[in-house]
């Protein structure tokens, strides 16, 4: 318990520049991928790219990785809650064109 | 006794301490007189001394937005609109809204007292991150005074929920100002409840299990999970708000191709789950009560912990309720109302368990417990009122009326509210070492009951005939309901001036409190009133679970003659 506080983990510098050129290549990616045409896929290829990105910052940057399991469970809650937002708002979405429409 | 080993002066005591009596006189030091000066104030993190400033600060904000009530309901007394022009009444109730939701009913609970008695209920010196404790205390004065300075300069007409496009397209009053305000002020609470999710995992005296814990900490644990996931959404709304008003990004604003009903969903994210974190701390409070004054193990005590998480997790699924008549799908509509129906299910557990607690207990109606049996039958009726509201068809006729304000003035006011009267009563002793008056205490508590039935039972049956919200002029055969429920206002305004009044008066004229005034369980019955800086001498080890009457206890003879 307290060897976690005393002992910061410390990243090498590498990672720092290995994340670096990730998140720069990814960017490039998302630009270049941005003037081809995937049809209904081009939401979910940028979407991909992104949360790639945010998963690399998460682990790397915000020392998620080298946590207990505890801090873990927390950092993944907050993207469970952030699909329920989404999911419980779509179902408005998605469903309003299912009524029918009286003039 | 253990209390005289004093682990923080590890140097040798001269040999005179020993010297028996005489040194009576010179009495142990405490935290409210460990130091002086201002200083020792606004730099202290001492998470009982944050406490009692946010005490102060909420105290002050309770009577701006009690001010702002008389208003609205004096406006209410006569049918024409005479006191107020339309423009000003819709800026004193959105004041009201905004002043009462975010800087009292919010924080009350969770920063007054989860601040000074969450460290002390599970045996730490303080808080996991008591810098951050004292952050979240700045940073709540600074969404005040931007909150006072929107105020002076003009006030804000949206209502406490922002909706758009009032408060963007047709945007008329210092919205941005308040918004901002609301902004930092969402910070404020996510560092107070990031702080007590991280100290109720790592600060636990040893042999304070989960399951020992007091019901006060789990409450306040299930809050601070509720604050951490939901509070982020309302700030990036404001965000986004201010992103689209600033950039013409589409997000809310039809012009640009955005949808205002998604505010309302962004908004509710947030907002539903907040009405939970008004009352879960509240509940716990409640809990500590009943226990206390019944002399009795809270009935079913693993069921009302896991309740708290239930309503914790719940509480985010069902925030469509809000928008029935929104232009929400209803279909959607559909689903948000079946959920709304299950998170009254571990709602209704606590009440059931706190009434199993008191039946065969040996119940003492001190104060405290006083507020306690008024918020069972006052949550009781505003959470039975909100399964009305919860169904679908029967919100199209009762959304935006007075039948909506009353059910949440009734969890709200007679929930929040009155647990927070009761549990400031209790803890008193504690946090200040003297007693309340207690004859004049019941009298407060009664006159509230009573002020409180007066001001809102009426408003039910208003909203059921079809009076709307935020109007000031209605027809005049709804004069009647409406002067009753002003001059109950008056009296529960009364009600809560009075504890103003004599909790200040007892700090100099109280009768002095000894460790444990109520002889009731618990750790912070062990510290001394009031405690010392790092609240035990010696850290407690812990043997026993919560609430550890024996079978059978009974008050003590002399509690029960005041
Ligand atoms: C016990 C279960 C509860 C249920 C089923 C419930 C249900 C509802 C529903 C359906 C509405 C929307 C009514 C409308 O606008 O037409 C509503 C409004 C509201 N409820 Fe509850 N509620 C419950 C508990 C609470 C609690 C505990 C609080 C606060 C402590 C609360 C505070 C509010 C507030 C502030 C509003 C009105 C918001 C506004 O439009 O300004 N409710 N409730
Ligand atoms: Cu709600």
């Amino acid at each position: 318990m307290s060897s976690e506080h005393s002992h910061p983990h410390i990243t090498p510098i590498k990672i720092y520049l290995a994340v670096f050129a990730t998140l720069i290549a990814g960017t490039w990616l998302t630009y270049w991928v941005a003037y081809k045409d995937f049809g209904w896929l081009n939401t979910p290829v940028a979407m991909a790219i992104a949360i790639v990105k945010a998963g690399v910052v998460v682990l790397y940057f915000m020392h998620v990785k080298w946590q207990s399991k505890l801090t873990m469970l927390y950092a993944a809650g907050g993207f469970v809650w952030l699909l329920t937002l989404f999911a419980f708002t779509l179902q408005d979405y998605f469903t309003r064109s299912w009524l029918p429409v009286y003039e | 006794m253990s209390s005289t080993v004093q682990t923080h002066a590890p140097h040798a005591h001269s040999p005179h301490e020993h010297s028996g009596v005489a040194h009576a006189a010179e009495p142990k030091t405490n935290y409210l007189t460990a130091n002086y000066g201002w200083k020792s104030w606004v730099f202290s993190v001492d998470h009982k001394r944050i406490a009692l400033m946010y005490l102060f600060t909420i105290a002050f904000m309770i009577l701006v937005g009690g001010v702002f009530a008389l208003l609205v309901r004096l406006e209410l007394a006569t049918p024409a609109g005479d006191l107020l022009q339309s423009e000003n009444y819709n800026k004193i109730f959105t004041m009201h809204g905004v002043v009462m939701v975010f800087f009292f009913l919010i924080p009350g609970v969770p920063a007054v007292l989860g601040n000074f008695l969450l460290p002390i209920m599970i045996g730490a010196k303080d808080l996991a991150f008591p810098k951050i404790n004292l952050l979240s205390y700045y940073v709540f004065l600074v969404g005040i005074l931007l909150t006072l300075t929107a105020a002076a300069m003009g006030g804000v007409d949206t209502g406490w929920t922002f909706y758009t496009p009032y408060s963007s397209t047709y945007a008329n009053s210092q919205v941005a100002l308040a918004a901002v305000a609301v902004f930092i002020t969402g910070f404020s609470s996510i560092l107070t409840g990031l702080n007590f999710v991280v100290t109720v995992h790592k600060m636990r005296a040893p042999g304070m299990t989960w399951f020992r814990l007091p019901l006060f900490v789990w409450a306040n644990y299930a809050t601070g999970l509720i604050i951490l996931l939901s509070t982020p959404v309302v700030a990036i709304t404001i965000v986004l708000v201010a992103l689209e008003r600033l950039f013409h990004i589409g997000v809310f604003d039809p012009a640009y191709g955005g949808d205002p009903v998604l505010f309302q969903h962004m908004f509710w994210f947030y907002s539903h789950p907040a009405v939970y974190i008004m009352i879960l701390p509240a509940m716990g409070v409640i809990s500590e009560l009943i226990a206390a004054f019944s002399k009795k193990r809270v009935f079913g005590y693993p069921v009302v912990a896991f309740s708290s998480l239930a309503i914790a997790v719940i509480g985010f699924f069902v925030w469509g309720h809000h928008m029935f008549v929104s232009g929400q799908s209803t279909y959607a509509g559909v689903v948000f109302s079946v959920i709304t129906m299950l998170v009254a299910v571990p709602s209704a557990i606590k009440v059931f368990n706190w009434v199993s607690t008191m039946y065969k207990g040996d119940v003492l109606l001190s104060t405290p417990m006083c507020y306690a049996i008024a918020f069972l039958g006052l949550f009781t009726v505003g959470g039975l009122t909100g399964i009305f509201l919860g169904t679908m068809g029967l919100d199209i006729h009762m959304h935006d009326t007075y039948f909506v304000v009353a059910h949440f003035h009734y969890v709200m006011v007679g929930g929040m509210v009155t647990a927070f009267w009761g549990g400031l009563h209790f803890w008193w002793p504690k946090m200040f070492g003297r007693m309340y008056p207690e004859a004049i205490g019941r009298v407060a508590a009664a006159l509230m009951f009573i002020g409180f039935n007066m001001t809102f039972f009426p408003q039910f049956i208003l909203g059921y005939m079809g009076m709307p919200r935020r109007y000031h002029f209605y027809p005049e055969e709804w004069q009647v309901l409406n002067l009753v429920s002003t001059l109950g206002a008056t009296l529960l305004g009364i009600s809560y001036l009075l504890p103003m009044i004599y909790l200040p008066w007892s700090l100099k004229f109280g009768k002095v409190a000894g460790k444990n005034p109520w002889g009731a369980k618990g750790l912070e019955w062990e510290a001394d009133s009031p405690p010392t800086t790092f609240n035990f001498d010696k850290t407690p080890i812990v043997t026993e679970e919560a609430y550890a009457y024996p079978e059978g206890a009974r008050h003590q003879p002399e509690a029960k003659v005041v």
